[in-house]
């Protein structure tokens, strides 16, 4: 098992377009990584350039203690699973799992060892003498993951692993590789489009758009301290709710926008951070997870309380997503998320509390978090 | 309703009306190679033989050199199609998968190369041979149909049609290009491959043009050849060259029998993704 540390790593193609602008990340030993983004936004180059199936165009790339920017991938002790399995299709299962280790010709029964075990693991030791093409698409997936397992890398790469597997699968494929890492205690970098995803499997996440790191830290740091308005609205589902306005000083300190007009609690730390921001441009960001309503919840002193009136409602079960405008204001439709035993009616007023220390203000012109 | 019937009728006799057009010819030629000569040219035509003789085909095999023409084909198609199919599906693979500077101009030419009609470079290719003394050789016959450009074209498209994931987990998993292409890229390219076998084989097989040019002796021929000289000056013995032709489409067709899966997926697979 091993470090990956990347130093201002960068991809330059055809020597004007940036892919990645310098990436500076270090992942430990055991750590699992989720790099995630929206698309285009880099996170797969950066996984091919660790694998090797990319050039490094600058800056270093470090597995444990060796520089491996010239190494090719087969000498880089890396294995990778990728989208759409990549399993070779005239060969079994067992055939499949086997290659990688006969072409660095470990003894036969090593192999076999090696690979009943991984399949032992990953419940494919009735599968051995199938076919990729007598497979599902979940057994397929699990014969590719078995595939970098027999090799005992030092780094396992996951290229959007799920993407082709449906909702149900998806989500049993993602507790098996957590389980997975929890067994193996390997170092694991994994590449996925949704949040959601990067959520529930890193131990943390690197979050990139236009080939620029945002934020790399915990999941939860992530959910409730993002650097800036980008990774708030990124992470979370249904996404955190932005309300662009300004900071005026009217006797109190206070946020507007249009007819929406609040004063900021009277909490020093967020004074103090606001202050400075009297008469700019802000984005305040609301989380539909953190609203409330006030006629029904008790709230902690010092929060704010804003009038809306639901527009649309959309019932999932455990919970309900109340979709609302502010009267008088013109905008996307923001979120409140609520329980379900209260149904709202569309049109119903409500008076809704978010607690003070679950405000937060972007810079209107640098999104950056101000708190 | 009744549209449909009507349609089904016009659809069914069109498709019995172009098979009896390719296949009529055939039979024709079968019935005539069955026929002893004094027949063939009795009227009204007859289009079964009164007497049927198996004497044209034992003529065939005795009053000419058949067996040595026989080999040469054989020869001479078998190089050919394993030249082609291993020249076209390397260079395929290298056009498809490689980087090489240059990598587009030469395939340029390449293609340009095929607007070029043949018969303009008998000549050139007549008098290169000539100076390397190849004229009425096994090498003279074979070298120029070593490997042809269409092939390579066929195999280009193939492999491009194989995900990019697989060459990468291969890489990976440790093999070098020379292994990835022998190892994955040819085993799961086995329509294509036969595709070309086929063609190849064909081509070769009945190749007339060339085998009739850079041959000056009786025992070079090669079947088509062979066959061509049956049509004399003053006369054409049809039994006998009818006979020829029948044996020496037996083999195109075993083969294309035994292949036609291969042969519809392999045309098909050209321009498909699994």
């Amino acid at each position: 098992m091993a470090n990956v540390t990347l130093n201002g790593v960068k991809k330059i193609y055809n020597k004007d377009v940036v892919a990645i602008k310098g990436a500076d990340i270090t992942i430990n030993d055991q750590e699992f990584v989720v790099l995630v983004g929206p698309s285009g936004c880099g996170k797969s180059t950066l996984l091919r350039m660790i694998a090797g199936l990319e050039e490094i165009s600058d800056g270093d790339l470090h597995i444990d203690d060796q520089r491996v920017n010239d190494i090719s991938p087969k000498d880089r002790d890396i294995a990778m699973v990728f989208q759409n399995y990549a399993l070779y299709p005239h060969m079994t299962v067992f055939e499949n799992m086997a290659f990688g280790l006969k072409l660095r010709k470990y003894p036969k029964a090593e192999i076999k060892q090696r690979v009943e075990h991984a399949a032992s693991i990953l419940g494919l030791g009735e599968y051995l003498e199938r076919r990729p093409k007598e497979m599902s698409g979940g057994q397929r997936q699990r014969v590719a993951i078995g595939r970098a397992l027999v090799r005992q890398p030092k780094v396992f790469l996951f290229d959007e692993p799920l993407s082709n597997l449906d909702a149900k699968l998806r989500v049993q494929m993602r507790i098996e590789i957590k389980r997975l890492h929890q067994q193996l205690k390997a170092t694991m970098i994994y590449v996925t489009n949704y949040q959601f995803e990067a959520m529930t499997i890193g131990d943390k996440i690197v979050l990139l758009k236009d080939g620029v790191l945002q934020q790399v830290d915990s999941p939860m740091n992530l959910f409730n301290n993002p650097a800036n308005k980008f990774v708030a609205g990124f992470i979370g589902s249904p996404s955190m709710n932005f309300l662009d306005g300004t900071i005026e000083q009217n006797g109190e300190l206070e946020f507007v926008a249009g007819p929406v007009r609040f004063g900021i609690p009277n909490n020093t730390a967020l004074r103090e951070k606001l202050s400075p921001f009297v008469g700019r441009s802000v984005v305040f960001g609301f989380r539909p997870e953190y609203l409330y309503d006030q006629d029904k919840a008790s709230c902690k002193p010092g929060g704010i309380g804003l009038q809306i009136k639901i527009d649309v409602t959309e019932p999932i079960g455990s919970e309900a997503f109340n979709y609302f405008h502010f009267e008088g204001f013109d905008s996307d439709p923001f979120c409140f998320r609520s329980d379900s035993a209260y149904a709202y009616q569309s049109g119903e007023q409500v008076r809704v509390g978010i607690d003070a220390d679950r405000l937060r203000f972007f810079d209107g012109e640098t999104e950056l978090r101000i708190a | 309703m009744k549209n449909l019937q009507l349609q089904k009728v016009l659809f069914y006799g069109l498709l019995f009306l172009m098979t009896a057009i390719y296949i009529g010819p055939f039979l024709f030629s079968l019935s005539i190679s069955f026929n002893a000569e004094q027949d063939v040219f009795s009227w009204p035509i007859k289009l079964l033989p009164e007497k049927w003789t198996l004497g044209n085909y034992a003529s065939v095999w005795r009053d000419l050199p058949f067996g040595q023409w026989l080999f040469n084909s054989f020869f001479i198609t078998l190089i050919q199609t394993i030249t082609n199919v291993f020249f076209a599906a390397l260079a395929g693979f290298a056009f498809a998968r490689l980087d090489f500077p240059g990598k587009n101009i030469l395939f340029s030419i390449l293609l340009a190369s095929l607007m070029i009609p043949g018969v303009i470079l008998l000549v050139p290719k007549f008098i290169i041979l000539y100076e390397f003394h190849l004229i009425n050789t096994y090498a003279g016959l074979i070298f120029p149909g070593l490997v042809s450009v269409v092939n390579i074209f066929l195999m280009k498209q193939f492999f491009e049609t194989i995900p990019k994931d697989l060459e990468e987990a291969a890489l990976i998993d440790g093999c070098s290009y020379f292994r990835i292409f022998w190892q994955i890229f040819l085993p799961v390219s086995k329509p294509a491959l036969a595709a070309v076998a086929i063609y190849t084989f064909q081509g070769s097989w009945n190749e007339f043009l060339w085998p009739v040019i850079v041959t000056t002796t009786r025992e070079m021929f090669t079947l088509p050849v062979g066959m061509a000289f049956l049509k004399n000056e003053f006369s054409v013995q049809w039994p006998l060259l009818m006979a020829g032709t029948i044996l020496i489409s037996l083999p195109t067709l075993a083969i294309f029998l035994l292949f036609q899966r291969y042969f519809v997926q392999g045309v098909a697979a050209a321009g498909l993704k699994e």
